[in-house]
Formats: C-alpha cells, sequence, structure tokens
C-alpha cells in the first residue's frame, strides 16, 4: 500500500482527526479469479455507490463488526486479462480489501485486491506537494546547512489545510480564546459562515487570520445561524488553538 | 443506490453576518508564523513508500525532523 499519508508535526497532531472526516480515494488492481467481460465489471463497480455494509477483514486494526461505510463513487479504469484497474472514493474507515472480495463476489467470480494506492485522504491530493521520505530528509538537510527556512517552509502545509474541505465559521477575535477554553460558539461571535451547514456537521472554527481555533459541531444551518442573534451556533469537540494566543474578553467564574 | 457527494465534490458558499477588522497585535496569517511556530503547526503530504507501516513511516518522519510528535491522517492499510 502506497500514495497519501498526511503527516501532522507536533501541535499539528491534534487536528488530524478532521482527516477522517473528509474522505479517501484509492486507485486500486484488483485480481478477478475468472474471466469476466468488462462490461459485467464496469457494471458491477458502477453499483457500488451510496451506503455499504462492510465487516472488516480478519487482518484489520479495528473491532470486526458490522458497519456501513459511504462509497461516493466507484469507477473502472482498464482491465487486462484478469485484472481490474478502478478508482474508488469512499469515507474513511472502507476497507477496500473487502470491497474487492465483494466484487468478487458480486461478480460470481471471486477476487482479490492485488495492489492499493491512495490518491486522496480529504484535501490533500497527488499533484498538490506530495513529497517522499527521501525529499523530507533532503530538505532538512539542506536547511540546516543554509538555514534557509523558505525550504522546509515550502513543502511543510499549516495545519489548517486539513480543514479545507469542513464547513467553516469565521469568527471575532473577542470570541476566540474563550473557544481556547472550551467554551462552546454563541451567535454573537459568528462573523461569516459557509452555505450548507446543517446541525449535528462537523464544522471547522477560524479566526478572521484564517487560524484555526476548534474543531466543532454544528448545533443549527446555516441559514439559521445568519439570523440568529443570540444562543448557541456550535458545540466546541476539540481545541486546537492554544491558550493565550487573542486577549481573554470573557470573565471567568473565580 | 441514492448518490452521495464526495467531500471534494460540494460546493460551498461564504456569507457574512457581521463586520469587523482583526487586531493585526494577536496571532498570524498561517502562512506567515514565526518559523518555529509554523513547524509546530504543520502537516506534511506525504508518499507513503511499499513496505513499511503507516506508523513506522510517521516515526521516521518524526526522528527526521527531530519532532517531540507526530501523527498520521488515517492508517494506510487496505
Amino acid at each position: 500500500m502506497t500514495g497519501i499519508l498526511p503527516t501532522a508535526l507536533e501541535e499539528a497532531t491534534k487536528g488530524v482527526q478532521a482527516l477522517l472526516l473528509t474522505g479517501k480515494e484509492y486507485v486500486c488492481i484488483m485480481r478477478l479469479h475468472s474471466q469476466v467481460s468488462e462490461d459485467r465489471v464496469k457494471a458491477v463497480l458502477g453499483e457500488f455507490h451510496g451506503t455499504i455494509y462492510q465487516r472488516p477483514p480478519i487482518r484489520a486494526s479495528v473491532k470486526r463488526r458490522l458497519r456501513t461505510r459511504k462509497i461516493y463513487y466507484s469507477n473502472l479504469l482498464e482491465t487486462n486479462g484478469r485484472n481490474v484497474l478502478f478508482k474508488v472514493g469512499c469515507e474513511a474507515g472502507t476497507y477496500i480489501r473487502k470491497l474487492c472480495y465483494d466484487f468478487g463476489e458480486a461478480l460470481g467470480c471471486g477476487a482479490h485486491m492485488q495492489e492499493l494506492r491512495r490518491t486522496r485522504a480529504g484535501p490533500f491530493v497527488e499533484d498538490e506537494g506530495l513529497v517522499t521520505l527521501h525529499d523530507v530528509s533532503y530538505m532538512f538537510a539542506q536547511w540546516q546547512e543554509s538555514g534557509d527556512e523558505s525550504l522546509l517552509r515550502k513543502f511543510i502545509y499549516p495545519m489548517e489545510k486539513s480543514f479545507e474541505l469542513l464547513p467553516k465559521i469565521y469568527i471575532r477575535d473577542s470570541a476566540v480564546d474563550s473557544l481556547c477554553h472550551g467554551a462552546n460558539l454563541a451567535a454573537p461571535g459568528v462573523l461569516s459562515l459557509d452555505t450548507k451547514m446543517r446541525p449535528n456537521d462537523a464544522v471547522a472554527v477560524f479566526t478572521q487570520k484564517g487560524e484555526v481555533v476548534a474543531l466543532s459541531k454544528a448545533l443549527a444551518t446555516s441559514e439559521e445561524i445568519l439570523k440568529m442573534d443570540h444562543g448557541l451556533v456550535a458545540k466546541t469537540r476539540r481545541v486546537l488553538m492554544p491558550r493565550g494566543v487573542y486577549p481573554r474578553m470573557w470573565r471567568g467564574g473565580l | 443506490m441514492q448518490k452521495i457527494s464526495a467531500p471534494w465534490e460540494i460546493e460551498r458558499k461564504l456569507v457574512i453576518k457581521a463586520e469587523e477588522e482583526t487586531n493585526p497585535r494577536f496571532g498570524h496569517k498561517p502562512y506567515e508564523r514565526p518559523f518555529q511556530e509554523y513547524i509546530k503547526f504543520g502537516i506534511i503530504n506525504l508518499d507513503k513508500p511499499a513496505g513499511p507501516s503507516s506508523h513506522e513511516v510517521t516515526a521516521w518522519v518524526k526522528r527526521i525532523l527531530s519532532l517531540k510528535r507526530a501523527g498520521h491522517g488515517g492508517t494506510l492499510e487496505a
């Protein structure tokens, strides 16, 4: 298995959770156990979208209980004899090895996964700033020698990148530190927000400078929040910004 | 089955509720963070090689960059 593995440094580790919410894409080679026509493979692959049931395979790092996973698309790219190259967009936690097995069952011939490459993890894609371990060690050595920090700045993204695909709420400076202390976001603190938000959606709360403050849960729709003048709009799930970056504008209980 | 849009297929628009300036004395735009802070709040789009596990690869990055902590966004296993 190769491909996109977003790797968070130090404090950014807190933010990787966001990547479990915004999907994955894989390119996979599946080996069929007997010859099937390309049209039939294409039709069966195309049927696997929407919500599917999946029991994690025997060798899995999670509990093997039946769970649902969303498949956004699965498209045939190419066949070569009994080898099938396809692309699948799916929810995090979908086992492609199991999906291949299920394709094989649906085709009636049996199949297994031959090779897998992840081509997307949320906002991280292959043709944008993808680096190998060699690149990382080379650029780090270059920086140590030359002291030129632009090299490291070029291939390291700010952690905010991880939140690119989540709906966002931008807040006032005066609301930031209270969230950093775990408070929930109230309507007066909101300056702008993304459309299409629904209650219980994961949302990212940002400062006006574009710094991520917290990962939260929306308590109302975008339209409702826009009209609210009081009350809570998002429940803080995970605080990402350290306390004290913005001034404390709220009165504590003491 | 009903078609579900992938998170990267959903288009959103930003709508304004109220306007206010941000005070430049506090915080930084993410790309303008001081170097140490930039690294501390950084994430790498890493191409995992075949062979080692996601955890091993993450541990290598941690060692190469001499970090205290590193983590990855979803184990790459089939």
